[in-house]
């Protein structure tokens, strides 16, 4: 080490985000003062990466007119195809396959796509699986736009088409597209060079599809669009948008969920450094400051008295025996076939089981932000969005504007899992609720970029809810299912939020997802549901109802087959005679694994065993096989998962498999440490060191089969995680004749 | 005025700047090197990676007053040996990023290894990256990418 040397320029100049130099200076060098440690530093603003992903248009203009089409793309002068993608890149892959898409009907040539988050628009960009609105979820992604983003595609090719044959006094039919270029006989044209005549071509209302066996990109590898940026720091996300003057704010939330703020305690921030601003906000105090280490500081310096009359007293123990009382009871009935409770009396064996499932966070890796800026009549807002056109509504009323007035930057989210997809928009609404605050100061126009800390994140909600199970089932005396009674005790997703209009009589279908269309054919099934209200915030979580119907079903299921003595695989093909997509996903995981073959010995005389679960989830059918070594001490690993996935067509296949290896590593954390415990009203977990996840040295092996499909693409985001827990739970049951029935899994004392 | 160095540029501190700001947020907020990430704010899950020294470190627990002068302080942005560009095209060519948010700090750690070690075993990718949390599991795909990368090396 070298204290005294000075700053090399030549090796600066190889720093991409290196500042410009500020003078004819000899050194380049970067001052930061105390005044501006938060967010301002001397010769610095040479990037702007949110101003510079939405300056687009302007350099657009610059260089000559562009074809648009349609709402999904745009071809420029330099023959670059700008598809503008409507759902949410949050590492699905939605940035890579609606793209492909489009570039496979207009024939462009891969290294000319450039991809362009939409703006919030519900008639454009609605989600044509579940609108009017504009999201992302549910898996639908890829689902709801295979046809829209072909024909996107297919329209502006044939307007290209109609240019060139127009130019060169050709029939449209004989001329071909390949590879982004034009071209008929000995002449070409690049799509810029017929960009300006395309676009005065009259736009087909329903231009012809591609035959399947023309495909060049769908179904084949094509590289993820964001691998470079987010292989090299540059991606963008909304942790890291920086606008001029922007402020960041953290906020004090409740330390039990609903308390209200009596005295925000401002005192204890006197002589702190960078605080500019307190703003009470619904759920909270937010501490305005420079930048976000000043504005923890002063976070946690208030000293505020907290009104906890309104708040939640309860703990997960007094949520467990309310759920247990009403397991005793009836609920709403979500599926009703033949006479289930007759049957069950009448059966030759019967099986009674409970399953407890604690709430879970998200927990994804950018916790929750927003940048929001109210200026007078307009509000802008910088986020990795999921519900565009939900967030937008409920900002617009928040701060008293149209929504048209709401203009919403769509970046990249670090993961989610469904928690930007929040239906009451609550931290969206917080990031408002503080630039009005401002706005009241007489400071409207400051962008503030609201940050929650991991702790936040963790304790503020919202939670996968907290469920009960209770399941019987019986067999006859030839080990036939007979009898299928099932009840589900939990939280309403949906109730009390602008989406509760999906509940009906009285079934939320979010939580009997995967249990109310049980797939194997029992002629008496019955399934009832209680909802009962909890004052814990709750929310969608990868996979939904799925995260735990997958699991009450497919472990019993299994014990049902031990019980009749029966391969758990051959019981399963008897009851799924008629689920095909079930059959092949089951089919394809057992022989790909090796079931019913010996397995390796276990290191020392450890014992090991395979387990296998089946399940659909947004139309795509999962099976996974499970590999384990049980140690002597009852500790277990998970050493090898064998999936198979039937989603129909699968438009990149290597995004499918990193979707099924990435569902079973967020599943396995979930079943094998996931749990939020209440106390006291409040959350008992904060970080990481008390709600672990899993660790590279715990993700066993994965391989991932797909079963070719020409039928329409289903969705892969999600489907991945529900088999896994089930899974495991079966082969530790396989090895130790022990069925876990709560979550997570041990088999400890 | 302590002076260090990030990606080879002088950085000067002045007098008043708070010594409890940890260095993440100078690199974030101040320097607008923003590749580096918070995750968790307590060296808990190896977003904020940065090589200090070359020793891949948790720039979240790490108070601008604990850094000594001259110390040398490498981001995501500045690294560019040739063990981290062989791991860049191998997590490009193996599509490694899935929300992409963590895979800054799997390249400081996974740089850090290849450094020392170009041809990791199992159990030596397990010691050097265990520290760095990914939501998406994209772990096989890290581990594969590390051993390509190696392989590529010679």
């Amino acid at each position: 080490m070298n204290p005294m040397r000075m700053s090399p320029l030549q090796s600066a100049a190889d720093t991409p985000a290196r500042p410009p130099a500020t003078g004819p200076g000899r050194r380049v060098f970067l001052k930061v003062t105390a005044a501006a440690a938060g967010g301002l530093t001397l010769g610095i603003f040479s990037v702007d990466a949110a101003q510079a992903a939405t300056a687009k248009a302007a350099r657009s203009v610059a260089a000559g007119p562009e074809f648009t089409p349609n709402a999904f793309l745009r071809i420029a002068p330099d023959s670059s195809v700008t598809v503008i993608v409507k759902h949410l890149e949050m590492g699905q892959g939605t940035y890579t396959g609606l793209p492909t898409l489009v570039a496979e009907e207009l024939d462009a040539a891969w290294s000319q796509l450039r991809v362009e988050g939409a703006p919030a628009d519900a008639k454009l960009y609605n989600n044509l699986q579940w609108g009017p609105m504009q999201g992302t979820g549910g898996s639908s992604s890829m689902a709801n736009s295979f046809e829209q983003y072909r024909q996107a595609g297919a329209a502006a090719r044939a307007m290209l088409v109609a240019a060139a044959a127009a130019r060169w006094k050709v029939p449209a039919e004989a001329i071909a597209v390949k590879n982004g270029v034009v071209s008929h006989g000995g002449r070409k044209a690049s799509f810029g060079e017929l960009a300006t005549a395309a676009a005065k071509e009259p736009v087909p209302a329903s231009p012809k599809l591609k035959d399947p066996k023309d495909f060049v990109y769908i179904g084949r590898h094509v590289p993820r669009s964001d691998a470079r940026a987010k292989s090299t720091g540059t991606a963008i996300y909304t942790q890291d948008v920086k606008l001029p003057g922007m402020l960041t704010a953290v906020v004090a939330h409740p330390p039990r969920f609903g308390a209200k703020v009596k005295n925000i305690g401002a005192d204890g921030l006197k002589g702190l450094p960078g605080i500019r601003f307190v703003v009470e906000v619904p759920n909270g105090v937010a501490v305005v400051a420079n930048g976000f280490w000043d504005a923890k500081r002063g976070r946690d310096a208030l000293k505020i008295e907290w009104d906890e009359a309104t708040g939640f007293k309860y703990s997960s123990s007094d949520v467990l025996a309310e759920f247990k009382r009403l397991a005793g009871t009836p609920g709403a009935v979500a599926r009703n076939d033949g006479d289930a409770a007759g049957a069950l009396a009448r059966a030759a064996h019967k099986l009674d089981a409970a399953y407890e499932f604690p709430y879970l966070a998200h927990a994804a890796m950018e916790p929750m932000n927003c940048v929001i800026r109210l200026d007078a009549d307009r509000a802008e807002v910088w986020n990795g969005e999921q519900f565009q056109t939900v967030d937008q509504g409920a900002i617009a009323k928040a701060l008293g504007l149209e929504p048209a007035k709401v203009t919403i930057h769509q970046l990249y989210a670090g993961g989610s899992f469904g928690r930007r997809a929040n239906p009451n928009s609550d931290y969206v609404l917080e990031a408002a609720a503080i630039v009005k605050g401002l706005a009241a100061q007489g400071k409207r126009g400051i962008p503030v970029k609201l940050v929650w800390t991991r702790e936040d994140d963790m304790q503020a909600g919202y939670f996968r809810p907290a469920y009960y199970h209770s399941l019987q089932a019986g067999l006859d005396a030839d080990g036939n299912v007979v009898a299928w009674q099932q009840r589900i005790v939990g939280q309403s997703i949906l109730d009390g939020t602008p989406m509760a209009g999906m509940i009906k009589n009285g079934i939320d279908p979010t939580s009997v997802e995967g249990a109310a269309n049980l797939p194997y054919a029992i002629a008496n099934l019955h399934v009832d549901l209680h909802s009962p209200q909890i004052g814990v915030p709750v929310q969608w979580w990868r996979s939904v109802g799925s995260t735990h119907t997958a699991y009450s079903t497919e472990t019993l299921i299994d014990e049902l087959a031990a019980t009749a003595g029966k391969d758990p695989v051959a019981f399963r093909r008897t009851l799924l005679a008629r689920q095909p997509r079930h059959l092949s996903v089951l089919e394809l995981a057992a022989q790909k694994a090796g079931w019913g073959e010996p397995l390796a010995p276990g290191r020392n005389g450890a014992k090991r065993g395979r387990g296998i679960a089946v399940h659909e989830s947004f139309g795509t059918a999962v099976a996974q096989v499970v590999e384990v070594t049980v140690d002597a001490d009852k500790t277990f690993t998970v050493d090898r998962v064998v999936c198979a996935v039937n989603c129909g067509l699968a438009v990149n296949p290597d995004v499918v498999r990193a979707q099924m290896e990435g569902g079973i590593g967020y599943g396995l954390s979930a079943a094998l440490y996931g749990e939020i415990t209440i106390k006291d009203g409040g959350v008992e977990q904060s970080n990481f060191n008390d709600y672990r996840v899993l660790r590279i040295n715990e993700m066993p092996a994965v391989e991932v089969h797909i079963v070719p499909s020409a039928e329409a693409p289903t969705g892969v985001g999600e489907p991945g995680v529900p088999p896994i827990a089930p899974a495991v739970a079966n082969a530790l049951a396989a090895v130790t004749g022990t069925r876990l029935r709560k979550l997570p899994l041990t088999l400890g004392a | 005025m302590p002076i260090f160095f990030v990606n080879k540029v002088r950085v000067d501190i002045a007098a008043g700047v708070p010594g409890d700001t940890p260095l993440l947020w100078i690199l974030r907020d101040s320097l607008n090197l923003t590749g580096t990430k918070y995750g968790c704010g307590k060296a808990l899950c190896g977003a904020c990676t940065v090589l200090i020294e070359g020793q891949p470190t948790r720039s979240c627990q790490v108070p601008l007053s604990s850094i000594k002068l001259g110390t040398d302080v490498t981001t995501i942005e500045g690294l560019k040996t040739r063990e981290a560009l062989a791991l860049q095209a191998a997590w490009e060519k193996l599509d490694v990023p899935q929300c992409g948010y963590c895979q800054s700090g799997q390249l400081m750690s996974a740089a850090a290894l290849l450094a020392k070690n170009r041809h990791p075993s199992d159990a030596d990718i397990d010691n050097a990256m265990a520290g760095n949390i990914c939501r998406c599991a994209t772990y096989p795909r890290i581990r594969a990418a590390i051993k390509d990368a190696g392989k590529s090396l010679g």
